[in-house]
């Protein structure tokens, strides 16, 4: 059953290759895409399912022995970060073909679409931190052409600082392996995680571990690292929007959770109580950004952060329930981010503009469009029953569980500005005279509400079923801090 | 001979960057094309540097070369390479467009 381990970046793989034979046939492509995201949707959820019944898959490629080959790791917390990724690729892909990319479509645009896909779940899946840095470098190829894709001026500009950021802290990544393969002498976690407990010098992991932290924070976005965000996911079109910013961003923080939980456990109180500070100052921030424009395209971009701010905020408290409400908001954002860029892509495409000042009344023309948007603000600022609710209440437990009443007060505080960020959209753009904008055409949103309503359901379904989804948080909570458990399943000791 | 490599290593990462802060596109990606070789330069002497030995571990052999940097460095090369060529296209792209190659005048302002 290993061989399993292999499929969530091999199916996408694989349909990515035939797309590009059927690149100039756009109504094919449009069926294969969906028909391969379903595919990849059901593989995966077998997987997460199988996962969590049986304990972690391992896969040896190549039958080379766990330390010296490249290993597949398929634990609880990879499997459904790589099915939530599947559920926000098939989101994407059934949104794509009335998402207005016209020409784009041709350009190879869906080959794109699952070469990103691979390398998001392979970045998920890997056992090696080498073979991670490849993974990222996949997934970051793909975005640099989805990104610049069609090729305005704006995005041009907006892309080329994209490449070059990411180009930057791939090699610093490069260079922080380096070091760490010149301390412990591998490249595999487990081994690492193994050989960082009998270093002497405790000193010159720490240097390597903030290294890193760079590293995998300029791709999360973290403060004061996010400058390059929100600008270039506004440029391109909203199903590639919808894909970075559900999936490239959560890669980063998925990279911190698995790193400083796994290898840098030596010294806590330093790097940890450092994670708290960035996370409180990611969430002000952030929401100062959202607040501060009325682009409704850049408040979406600009709630990334504090999204990530909380994410990062239960790994720096480091107790069970702070990580299980970290693993419980990073599924959930990403479906929720996901959502909101389409969200605001319909919206965009019906008013014609993306800036709330030229907006009124849009609900008397779309009213479905309306209270699906009023349902994320809930999601996202987590009211009950909906699934942020539960993220933000495990997230709190934990915090005040360690006496840190600071950031619980500042991450409660930012959830209010979030909702009213989001709810600004709504009474703006959508309460309001109803003749206001005169020559506003009624157009067909077929085909574009229901991606964002299936994506409202599993939300839902997260937040109402929170009995079932609990446990396997909590599980997966526990395992991350333990990482023996990790190193013993791949070393087999 | 280590110690040498990795001052060179880090002359480049300077370079790299000072070039990177330069406002000229051109210049941003020779800093990025000099940032790759001090990364990699750094990898191939973490493996130590040795002349002469094989780097595979078989019976008779005891002192070897440590093949990993090797293939690590491979890899990263084909990478930085793809990305190279892409940035230049890219950047000449960019600069038909926006009429300009000046980092200064390609700031863009987010409420256009």
């Amino acid at each position: 059953m290993s061989n399993l381990a292999v499929l969530p970046i091999i199916i996408p793989l694989i349909s990515a290759i035939i797309l590009v034979f059927f690149n100039s046939k756009t109504n094919i492509s449009r069926i294969l895409t969906r028909a391969f995201s379903l595919i990849g949707l059901g593989v995966t959820g077998y997987i997460a399912w199988y996962v969590i019944e049986n304990g972690s898959i391992i896969l040896e490629t190549g039958d080379w022995i766990a330390p010296y080959g490249i290993i597949l790791v398929v634990d609880a917390l990879s499997a459904i970060l790589v099915l939530t990724t599947n559920i926000v690729a098939v989101a994407c892909a059934f949104y794509a073909p009335h998402a207005g990319l016209g020409e784009k479509e041709k350009f190879y645009f869906y080959p794109f679409f699952f070469f990103l896909i691979t390398g998001v779940s392979g970045a998920f899946i890997t056992g090696d931190l080498f073979n991670l840095f490849v993974f990222f470098e996949v997934l970051l190829m793909a975005s640099y052409a989805l990104i610049v894709l069609g090729g305005d001026k704006i995005q041009f500009r907006e892309s080329l600082k994209y490449l070059l950021i990411n180009l930057f802290s791939s090699m610093l990544f490069v260079t922080a392996v380096a070091f760490l393969y010149g301390v412990v002498g591998t490249i595999n976690m487990a081994q690492i995680a193994q050989r960082v407990a009998e270093v002497d010098q405790q000193g010159i992991l720490t240097t390597i571990a903030m290294l890193l932290f760079f590293v995998f924070a300029t791709k999360a976005a973290l403060f004061p690292l996010y400058y390059w965000l929100p600008n270039s996911y506004v440029v391109p079109n909203p199903v590639v929007s919808a894909l970075f910013g559900a999936l490239l961003t959560k890669v980063g923080i998925y990279s911190i959770i698995r790193v400083f939980s796994l290898i840098f456990v030596h010294d806590i109180h330093l790097t940890h109580e450092f994670f708290i500070w960035i996370a409180g100052l990611s969430m002000i921030f952030g929401v100062v950004g959202a607040l501060s424009t009325n682009n409704i395209k850049l408040i979406v971009a600009y709630n990334i952060i504090p999204a990530i701010g909380y994410i990062i905020m239960g790994i720096g408290i480091f107790n069970q329930e702070a990580l299980s409400g970290s693993i419980y908001y990073l599924m959930q954002d990403m479906i929720v981010k996901a959502a909101l860029f389409l969200l605001v892509g319909v919206i965009a495409y019906v008013a014609g503009t993306s800036d709330l000042r030229k907006m009124s009344g849009l609900i008397h023309h779309y009213p479905v469009l309306g209270w699906v948007l009023f349902a994320f603000a809930f999601v996202l600022a987590g009211i009950p029953p909906f699934s942020g609710f539960i993220g933000k209440l495990l997230l709190l437990e934990g915090a005040f569980a360690d006496g840190e009443i600071v950031i619980s007060i500042i991450a409660l505080l930012t959830s209010l500005l979030i909702l009213y960020s989001i709810i600004k959209i709504f009474i703006r753009g959508f309460w309001g005279d109803e003749n206001a904008m005169k020559n506003l055409e009624k157009k067909s949103t077929k085909g574009l509400i229901a991606p964002i309503v299936f994506l409202l359901v599993t939300v839902v379904i997260l937040g109402v079923g929170a009995e079932y989804f609990y446990p396997i948080t909590d599980a997966i909570a526990a395992y991350l801090l333990d990482p023996q458990i990790y190193i013993d399943s791949v070393l087999k000791e | 001979m280590e110690f040498l490599v990795i001052i060179l290593s880090g002359v480049l990462f300077a370079t790299a960057i000072y070039n990177l802060l330069q406002k000229q596109l051109l210049r941003i990606i020779i800093g990025t094309v000099l940032l790759s070789h001090g990364a990699h330069l750094m990898i191939l002497t973490m493996g130590k540097l040795k002349r002469g030995q094989p780097p595979v571990l078989t019976e008779g052999v005891t002192q070897y070369t440590d093949p990993l940097p090797q293939a690590l460095i491979l890899t990263s090369i084909v990478i930085s390479f793809g990305i190279t060529s892409l940035i230049l296209v890219l950047a000449y792209r960019t600069t038909q467009e926006n009429k300009t190659d000046n980092m200064e005048q390609l700031r863009g302002n987010s409420n256009e």
